[in-house]
């Protein structure tokens, strides 16, 4: 779940506590019955799945069911041997890149647009916060009463200035608009970190850059972005999780992967795979290549948030 | 509050052409609202013929009465919206409630496989539900549980994002707040409610939004597990409304769209200085 | 360096009117400073001089050029701040080159003017670390060092010395008066601290609520301070006030505690009975068996001096400053030499001296 920032063990420089606390309680036994709960649901809901999900991923089921047989790496042999798998893939590359591109630069736009507007930065934080709130899915149901060929606003006018819009039928326009639906919803989470972060640079450093002879673009590019690239690498991991992970709602909604698969990301395929398909075997061992992705993300955010330079 | 790029009084001129830039923004990001909510107050038939309105129309009333208590082939938003409700508030509460007390227990105290513990909690960040899905479904299914409210909220309850964040805000509690606990003579339980739990009240509005608009746009795990339409929740009922596109009421569903909508917005705007301070606050 | 000139300088920040109306002549390499209390609108003037902020009216001119409608970019000045300012991203060498770098200085030449200021500075070894990793007087080297190697036509400070401590503080100041005086670069020195302003200023500017309340030389605004606002802020401890009335066809003064002293440098113009204001300061004033009886209240003894403080009959305040130990007993009766009286008349409380002859 990528909804918000998350950091181990970063504290506020003015309490860095390291990773214990000095003072604490002596009850031995009320800890696990805290944990309790946590841990349990963790424990049946987490682990338990995911171990299945990586033992079916060496497994295949006979057309009927029936029978199972250990198949080693075979599963992810035939995965990465299959060419609509290897579509699959770059879809989700390019997708992914579309989105978090797209969402960071508008987002850091619009931020470094509002902070320049001490009074009014919090009432434009208040009027593009809100997509936030929207579902994925239900971002994608908006933007296709806005570009449906049929009774879209923005696909009738394209149909009607004589360009062919048909993202039923159009396998790149149909990847655009869900990029476009994806990254609309996500700028607003840009936004506000990236007001935070140019909001937290001490307006005295800028205004030495300014007498040092820094224009505004040469002031923004040496001083504002450098010192916000904590954030940027923040939000890129986050953004690249969301579009990995939480656009399976998107694309249900628009396209369901189509048409002829051109919008089918790794997530998706390992739904439909599982659900429709039925295919076992297969659907664990692409759910492992995610979780493996995932893993790779969050280990970088973690090792990148730990070194993070401390102003 | 810092003014990162203008470090002049603003030229008169630039001043201008920026909140001209913001309010197309705001333009742009507000046009398929505005779009969806003036379609929701017109009829099917001026919809289908792709006369898209950008006023609002008469039918607003039966729209919304229609979408909200239902039709013969469709159950109303009503009940899905109940659904989604019952669903976010369990989630968003559930979570705070679980986490907090872990948070509490790794934070406040020393016992053997406390280090375990966490990095078990930790490691639940790899493992989001989209990647368990299947067998995940199987253990719920096992349990009897699916098309349960139970199935539906469960499973993703325990979030390591949320213990990760009362614990980073714990390591900021002075030890003279435990001391004096302690002097006083309190346990601590008591020592948790009388003091953690005032201190921590803006975390958890912050989390309260997070975890509310999280799970009221639930999509994948519900798509799975709810498949009753009595345990349907709106989000997914109103795309299911998009079946064939022939006899598709696409008046009806964007009133739907829009009450399916209002909840978690409304959370948001109303919450939006906690939640602000809960995003950005936590990523340091 | 150049001469600095402001003429009726005024700013407004909405209703409120901060500065109203300050004129100030600098000559080239020499050290103004601007000390007054906070909300003085010393900052403000800075940053207006600097162009961090437009004066609502009036003009700036740097070596006789009108710089009022540039941006700080373009005015070839450099500025030292509280804070520091330093680039957090960028190592010691870059801050200080960054300046230099946008002027498309080349290489040689940049490289040169960090070496040099860093030799003066003492910062060599710290070229290569970054802000974070430095103490706050090193940081504030680093930010003059930023300063220097501009070799600006005007440096300005503000409150630079604030965020160090007391002992540093005291080093730094000698430093940079060496400094300035070394490089002659003409500077403007913003402080509220009157010690450094005292130490610092070849003149001072006493501001005061938005107006240049004095503009002289810190004996000078030390012996004939301009109103009872200058006089009472530079001195420590402060000078005490006492109230009277102007007698004797306008010779003496008649103090309400008692005393008539006749004035030792001439009459002043006005009537009888016109409410005069006292200033004397506290080292002035002399033990005298025939002087005002003074009931003492609180003695501080600080070794190498004592200063007591007490009343005045009619209840009115008073500081003494005696050398070497406190004599004992809770009374004390103080004689006002007269050559040592600073006069003040009317609701501002204006320095009232003889008319010239």
């Amino acid at each position: 779940m990528s909804c918000c920032g998350t950091s181990s063990a970063r504290t506020g420089p003015e309490r860095a506590r390291g990773v214990e606390r000095k003072v604490v309680f002596r009850q031995r036994w009320l800890p696990y019955a805290l944990l309790a709960p946590q841990l349990l649901i963790t424990i049946v809901f987490f682990f338990w799945p995911a171990a299945q999900a990586v033992w079916f991923a060496f497994l295949r089921q006979d057309a009927f069911g029936i029978r199972t047989t250990f198949v080693g790496f075979e599963n992810f042999t035939d995965l990465f041997a299959d060419p609509l798998y290897l579509e699959v893939v770059r879809n989700t590359a390019v997708f992914c890149t579309g989105v978090t591109i797209l969402s960071l630069g508008v987002a850091l736009l619009l931020a470094a647009l509002a902070d320049q507007q001490i009074r009014a930065a919090t009432a434009y934080r208040t009027l593009l916060i809100w997509p936030y709130a929207i579902a994925p899915a239900v971002a994608a149901v908006l933007w296709i009463f806005l570009f449906h060929p049929q009774i879209g606003l923005i696909g009738r006018a394209l149909n009607a200035a004589g360009i062919a819009w048909d993202y039923k039928l159009n396998g790149n326009q149909a990847m655009l608009l869900v990029i476009l639906a994806s990254a609309w919803k996500q700028v607003s989470y840009n936004f506000i970190f990236f007001l935070a972060g140019l909001q937290s640079i001490p307006k005295s450093v800028l205004e030495a850059a300014a007498i040092d002879g820094a224009r505004p673009m040469r002031r923004f590019w040496t001083i504002i972005f450098p010192l916000l690239s904590p954030t940027t690498f923040f939000l890129i991991v986050v953004n690249l999780v969301y579009a990995f992970f939480d656009t399976f709602g998107v694309i249900d909604a628009l396209t369901k992967g189509g048409p002829a698969k051109a919008t089918e990301t790794l997530i998706y395929r390992a739904y439909v795979d599982g659900r429709v398909n039925l295919d076992l075997g297969s659907s664990s061992a692409q759910s492992v290549v995610l979780m493996i992705i995932v893993m790779m993300l969050t280990m970088v955010q973690f090792r990148y948030v730990e070194r993070r330079v401390h102003y | 509050m810092s003014n990162a790029a203008s470090t002049t009084d603003a030229a008169p001129k630039r001043d201008w052409v920026t909140h001209a830039v913001l309010l197309l923004g705001v333009v742009v990001f507000a046009l398929p609202i505005w779009i969806v909510l003036m379609g929701s107050t017109h009829d099917s038939a001026t919809i289908g013929r792709g006369e898209v309105p950008l006023l609002p129309g008469p039918h607003a009333l039966e729209n919304y009465a229609t979408a909200w208590s239902g039709t013969r082939d469709r159950i109303g938003a009503q009940s899905m919206m109940l659904n989604s409700m019952v669903m976010a508030l369990a989630i968003a509460l559930g979570k705070i409630a679980i986490t907090i007390v872990s948070a509490f227990a790794v934070v406040f105290f020393r016992f053997p496989g406390r280090q375990l513990a966490f990095w078990a909690i930790f490691i639940t960040l790899m493992l989001p539900v989209e990647v368990r899905i299947f067998p995940t479904f199987k253990v719920i299914s096992d349990l009897g549980m699916v098309n349960t409210m139970g199935g539906l909220i469960i499973p993703v309850i325990a979030s390591a994002t949320a213990t990760l964040l009362f614990r980073q805000f714990f390591m900021t509690i002075p030890d003279e707040f435990v001391e004096a606990a302690k002097i006083d003579g309190a346990g601590p339980m008591r020592f948790f409610w009388d003091v953690v739990v005032p201190l921590s009240r803006t975390n958890m509005a912050a989390l309260f939004v997070i975890l509310f608009v999280y799970g009221w746009n639930q999509y994948l795990w519900p798509l799975l597990v709810a498949t009753d339409a009595e345990v349907e929740t709106v989000v997914i009922g109103m795309v299911k409304m998009i079946g064939s596109e022939a006899n598709t009421e696409w008046n009806l569903v964007m009133a739907t769209c829009v009450l399916a909508l209002l909840p978690p917005v409304a959370v948001v705007m109303l919450m939006q200085r906690w939640f602000v301070r809960g995003l950005t606050e936590t990523e340091k | 360096m150049a001469t600095l000139t402001l003429s009726g300088i005024r700013k407004a920040f909405g209703a409120t009117q901060v500065l109203h109306g300050v004129d100030l002549e600098v000559a080239d390499g020499e050290m103004i400073v601007i000390v007054g209390a906070s909300g003085c609108g010393k900052s403000t003037l800075l940053r207006i001089v600097a162009g961090l902020e437009t004066a609502t009216e009036g003009r700036v001119l740097i070596g006789g050029r009108d710089v009022t409608a540039l941006e700080p970019a373009d005015r070839d000045i450099a500025m030292v701040f509280q804070n520091y300012a330093l680039y957090p991203h960028m190592t010691v060498r870059e801050n200080m080159a960054y300046g230099l770098k946008i002027r498309r200085l080349p290489r040689a030449e940049i490289d040169k003017r960090v070496a040099e200021a860093a030799g003066l500075l003492g910062i060599e070894a710290l070229l290569d670390r970054r802000p974070r990793q430095l103490s706050g007087g090193q940081r504030q080297r680093v930010a003059m060092g930023r300063a220097i190697v501009r070799e600006p036509k005007l440096f300005l400070f503000d409150e630079p010395l604030s965020n160090l401590d007391a002992k540093l503080r005291v080093q730094m100041r000698a430093e940079i008066r060496r400094l300035q005086r070394r490089l002659g670069v003409t500077s403007l020195f913003v402080t509220h601290d009157q010690t450094e302003a005292m130490t610092l200023g070849d003149r001072l500017v006493v501001m005061h609520e938005g107006h240049a309340a004095q503009v002289a030389t810190p004996m000078e605004i030390f012996e004939r301070p301009a109103d009872t606002y200058v006089a009472g802020f530079i001195g420590s401890p402060a000078m005490n006030f006492l109230e009277g009335t102007l007698t004797g066809g306008g010779s003496a003064v008649a103090l309400k505690a008692g005393a008539v002293i006749a004035f030792a440098d001439g009459r002043r113009p006005g009537p009888d009975g016109m409410p005069l204001t006292i200033g004397i300061r506290p080292e002035h004033l002399v033990p005298d068996e025939h002087g005002l009886p003074v009931a003492l209240d609180l003695v501080e003894p600080l070794g190498s001096e004592t200063v007591l403080h007490g009343r005045l009959g009619d209840g009115e305040a008073l500081a003494i400053r005696l050398a070497g130990r406190a004599p004992s007993g809770d009374r004390l009766r103080v004689a006002l030499p007269a050559a040592a009286l600073h006069i003040f008349a009317g609701e501002a409380g204006q320095r009232l001296d003889p008319p010239p002859a």
